[in-house]
């Protein structure tokens, strides 16, 4: 794959920065994300995630399925604030 | 793993990274960083990216100045390749209440004190810096604009090069599981990977501090408690400084590449080491926000966490040497602004290990004003 392809859409993120931080010892998927963005935009690393898994995969000779992925937090994913504040307030009347 | 060191700090968040920078800046030799996981991995990495000068003691007034100056040169002291990403953006600090904002006129007086160019603005000025602020619910507001953001993750990452380039060796994904001491002085530190004779031990493990300062013998007056913090989709630029109030209990700024970040804090926290996150917050944190900045309250949740502020009597940290175990230092308790006060706890904690002149008299952060009962008491903490 070209270098400059872009691995994270949302974050504007190449396979070459993820080479780059991977070489200098950075090799948890959490220390690449927090470095770069990846997987932090609106599809939450849906896309990008286990692109960036293979190559810490690849280049750390683990196995993709022993490596952790970031915790899948809960789903408030795409809520409006405003709507979230409206049940809140049914809830208590 | 080495087996001998002469300086071990425990924990990599930014108060180790600085810490291990400060000390070998100054020529200290031999100095190892151990970290239960990676780097910036604990509150650090959770943090809410803020500092501020506009605090209400002049202690905190010098310290944050000090640290806000070091910040703006970051980049270049610190030689980094990337970039900590420093917003100068300013800090809006609103008030809903006479008393508040009588106390935010007194702040300011101590602020103008220690030469920081903070001041009182109009609801309509306010309005002018913040066009979505509901000024209909609030009695006034004080603004400093050098205050700002800055990335937590590259302002880590920068101490922690720097340390490297100067010889600091840093372990990861090895936890302090024992601290040894023989005849009341260090003597070495246990790990899951091995042992380190070493005869200084630096405890900046932050919420985690209290438990290790246990394996001496020594009880630290510190709890920890949760602190959740969420994050809405990009949308352009509309916001540019961080807005803030104790008592409306919130703090909120756009991120350089368009999503809002905002998190308050709230009174029924357990006090342990939880770091989920729950749906009392989010609706709390909806509520307030829908109420204060009604257009963030279109925004969607993208992501929400949660992080530990480590909790201090005072609200301040503790920057000592510990009575009665010789070589057993802490650098903790930060509550709820450690990131802030990063380049401080560096200079501070290495000054005082390496016995130098202090640059900063930091005294009234002694371990020993808790049971004196003479309390450092900021009028201005969340
Ligand atoms: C939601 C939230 C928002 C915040 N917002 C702000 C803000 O806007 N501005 C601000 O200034 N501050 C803010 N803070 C506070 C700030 O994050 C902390 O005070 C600061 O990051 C503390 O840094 P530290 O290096 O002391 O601790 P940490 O970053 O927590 O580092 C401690 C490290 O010690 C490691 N550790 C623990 N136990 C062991 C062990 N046994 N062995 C080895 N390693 C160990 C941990 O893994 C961790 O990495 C916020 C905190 C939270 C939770
Ligand atoms: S593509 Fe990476 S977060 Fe969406």
């Amino acid at each position: 794959m070209d270098e400059n392809t872009i691995i994270c859409r949302c974050s504007d993120v190449t396979l070459k920065d993820i080479r780059e931080l991977i070489a200098q010892g950075y090799v948890t998927y959490d220390e690449i994300k927090r470095l770069t963005r990846i997987g932090m935009g609106p599809c939450q690393g849906k896309t990008c995630g286990q692109l960036v898994l293979r190559e810490i995969a690849n280049a750390t000779g683990q196995n993709i399925a022993d490596l952790s992925f970031h915790n899948i937090r809960p789903p408030v994913v795409g809520v409006k604030l405003h709507l979230i504040a409206e049940e809140a307030e049914k809830h208590e009347e | 793993m080495k087996n001998k060191a002469d300086i071990v700090i425990i924990g990599a968040g930014i108060s180790g990274c600085s810490i291990a920078y400060n000390l070998a800046k100054r020529g200290a030799k031999n100095i190892v960083v151990l970290e239960k996981s990676f780097i910036c991995s604990g509150s650090t990495g959770a943090c809410g990216a803020g500092f501020r000068m506009q605090w209400g003691t002049e202690m905190n007034c010098r310290m944050s100045k000090f640290s806000t100056e070091f910040f703006e040169n970051a980049n270049d002291i610190l030689e980094y390749d990337g970039d900590i990403e420093l917003r100068q953006s300013g800090y809006l600090m609103i008030a809903d209440t006479e008393k508040e904002l009588a106390q935010f006129r007194k702040n300011i007086e101590v602020q103008h004190a220690c030469g920081i160019p903070s001041r009182m603005v109009s609801l309509e000025e306010a309005k002018e810096i913040v066009p979505h602020l509901n000024t209909d619910i609030l009695s006034g507001a004080a603004y400093c604009a050098k205050d700002g953001f800055l990335n937590p993750h590259k302002t880590t990452d920068a101490f922690y090069k720097a340390a490297k380039r100067l010889g600091v060796e840093f372990y990861t994904f090895t936890e302090v599981t024992g601290i040894k001491v023989e005849n009341g002085r260090i003597a070495g530190v246990e790990t899951n990977k091995g042992n380190i004779e070493t005869r200084i031990v630096v405890n900046a493990a932050n919420g985690w501090s209290q438990g290790l300062a246990k394996l001496v013998g020594v009880e630290l007056p510190l709890y920890s408690e949760r602190h959740q913090i969420l994050v809405t989709e990009p949308v352009e630029p509309m916001q540019d400084p961080m807005v803030m109030a104790f008592n409306l209990n919130l703090y909120v700024q756009q991120t350089p590449h368009g999503s809002f970040i905002m998190g308050r804090s709230d009174a029924g926290e357990p006090r342990d080491l939880r770091r989920t996150s729950s749906w009392h917050f989010l609706e709390e944190m909806a509520k307030t926000i829908d109420k204060v900045l009604p257009a963030i309250g279109k925004l969607r949740v993208v992501r929400q966490w949660a992080g530990l502020y480590n909790m201090s009597p005072d609200r301040q940290p503790i920057y000592d040497k510990v009575e009665g175990v010789e070589g057993f230092y802490v650098a903790c308790g930060f509550s709820g602004h450690g990131f802030m006060f990063g380049p401080v706890t560096g200079t501070v904690m290495a000054e005082m290990i390496l016995g130098l002149e202090p640059t900063i008299d930091a005294s009234r952060l002694r371990l020993s004003r808790f049971a004196e009962g003479n309390l450092f008491t900021e009028p201005s903490v969340v």
